[in-house]
């Protein structure tokens, strides 16, 4: 049987808070091998999507599946199929930056060889290398990133999702993050599912994007297509357009950002 | 397999780390041990039930093996809010796998602590009856930590934060030290007390230690050895249950 072109098939995700809905009946595919970015302001429901997208949070309604795996009927399974780079830290404080990696290593079942040649490759470049013996807890914020980032490459999986994954890098490590990313892209295939907020990072990056504000997908299609039904010359004027300038709350946790969206709904 | 020893070696990891936490919980039971030990001694002797280190032994240790082993399921609210949860919620392994290699680990580490405080008991007088009594006592020592160790996860599963846990933690851990017979004998008490002591499990992992160690129990040991064995697997089972279905 040929395989369903579509690695990521989401049809009416729903998911209710107590009393507001996160994420509004979405449906959107990705085709295998693509590069997906998600975008949307704070708030909009990206991380509540990646979560169940990854098995963490139970859907209201909606299926979602994975390399045609039903991931909520069959989970197992279906963390078999990807990787993922959390938005916040998901590193042991307790253990060195190797032990992390290596711990990883194991739980997905990396073969022992690739392990020790990935692991000398990925920390030397996000420069943690001489520091793989150190304690995580006395890394700085950019280090943990750099190093979670690292530990999510480790294995190759079918599906890559990164939540935010550049955020509080400098340009450089940004830069060298996404062509280490686009590089396994090309050579293995691998799906890439990312969101942020740098919108030149997904223009470029992705090759195409859904917009997703109040829990609702609001735009999607390339980079171009977005231009051009928005009449706008750039990523940045054409998400500005369809999300409106109004500023969200910055960063912060999912209960605040539920009082807000309900807040803004009731005023 | 190499899950559940990468789990495990985690959990154990962690607990030769962390100097401070081993010495401070090695306060408690030394203080049970001379307080009460000391203390309530010469009744004992009065009362005509021998020499009362020999009874308490066996229950201080027990009490220290409990203590950690629930506190070890302690570590998936830290992991919850550190973040790390995450990392192992996501992980392509089964949630038993996860939670046979977590438990394990709380249970060595438990081990690890109870053989600590029976040497600390040999210093204040304590004889086992003999060397080759080591062997069963070891294997009820450790059936005690992996219930226990199962218990703290699987209460951790479902509870958010700290507070709550320390809550469960204290109007449970008391309890169960208390009445099972780990300070007292369980003979002419009241018939609450009695049924509480009886649907209690640390009742015979106490009974099954002190069997061994001392050669007095009031169950066959085979007895204490099969409720154990089908209490643990029973709690191992909601565990993994439970921790399947944690939500981030």
């Amino acid at each position: 049987m040929r395989k369903n072109k579509n690695i990521i098939s989401v049809k009416n995700l729903t998911k209710e808070f107590k009393n507001l809905k996160a994420v509004d009946n979405i449906s959107f595919n990705v085709e295998r091998g693509e590069i997906f970015a998600f975008l949307g302001p704070n708030g909009a429901g990206k991380s509540t999507t990646i979560k169940m997208l990854t098995t963490i949070l139970e859907p209201t309604k909606g299926e979602i599946q994975l390399n045609d795996i039903d991931a909520l009927e069959n989970k197992d399974l279906a963390r078999k199929t990807f990787g993922i780079v959390f938005q916040d830290t998901s590193l042991d404080d307790d253990l060195t930056a190797f032990e992390n990696m290596r711990f990883h290593a194991v739980l997905y079942k990396v073969p022992k060889k690739i392990q020790n040649e990935r692991t000398k490759e990925l920390l030397e470049f996000v420069e943690l290398w001489e520091r793989r013996k150190d304690y995580v807890k006395n890394f700085s914020g950019g280090m943990k990133r750099r190093l979670e980032i690292a530990r999510g490459l480790l294995h190759h999986p079918k599906i890559l999702f990164l939540d935010e994954p550049t955020l509080g890098l400098d340009p450089q490590t940004r830069k060298h993050t996404w062509d280490y990313i686009k590089n396994i892209n090309k050579k293995e295939n691998m799906t890439v599912f990312f969101t942020t907020h740098y919108m030149e990072e997904a223009g470029k990056i992705a090759q195409r994007i859904a917009i997703i504000d109040h829990g609702k997908i609001v735009a999607s299609g390339t980079n171009k297509e977005l231009q051009k039904k928005t009449k706008t010359k750039s990523l940045e004027e054409a998400f500005l357009f369809l999300t409106g300038n109004e500023i969200r709350e910055e960063k912060i946790g999912a209960k605040e950002r539920m009082r807000e969206r309900h807040f803004r709904r009731n005023h | 397999m190499e899950t559940i020893y990468i789990l495990w070696l985690r959990q154990v990891i962690k607990y030769f780390r962390s100097k401070s936490r081993i010495i401070g919980s090695l306060a408690q039971p030394l203080l049970f041990l001379v307080a009460f030990g000391f203390g309530f001694g010469s009744i004992y002797e009065k009362a005509g039930e021998g020499n009362y280190i020999q009874f308490l032994a066996p229950g201080i240790i027990l009490m220290s093996v409990l203590t950690t082993a629930m506190f070890s399921g302690i570590d998936i609210i830290w992991d919850r809010q550190f973040g790390f949860l995450k990392e192992t919620l996501v992980a392509p392994v089964s949630r038993l796998q996860i939670i046979l290699g977590k438990t394990l680990g709380g249970a060595t580490v438990a081990l690890i602590q109870g053989i600590i405080v029976l040497l600390l008991t040999l210093i204040v007088g304590f004889k086992p009856q003999s060397f080759a009594s080591l062997f069963p006592a070891f294997i009820f020592t450790f059936l005690v930590a992996v219930l226990f160790s199962s218990l703290g996860t699987a209460i951790a599963s479902v509870l958010e934060d700290m507070q709550g846990f320390q809550l469960i933690m204290n109007f449970l851990i008391m309890p169960i030290i208390f009445l099972s017979g780990a300070f007292f004998p369980l003979s002419n008490l009241p018939k609450t007390i009695d049924f509480i002591s009886k649907i209690n499990p640390l009742t015979y992992g106490v009974d099954g230690l002190r069997g061994a160690l001392i050669g007095v129990s009031s169950f066959a040991p085979s007895m204490d050895l099969l409720i154990l064995l089908v209490v643990t697997s029973t709690l191992l089972g909601i565990a993994s249950y439970l921790f399947s279905k944690i939500q981030a």
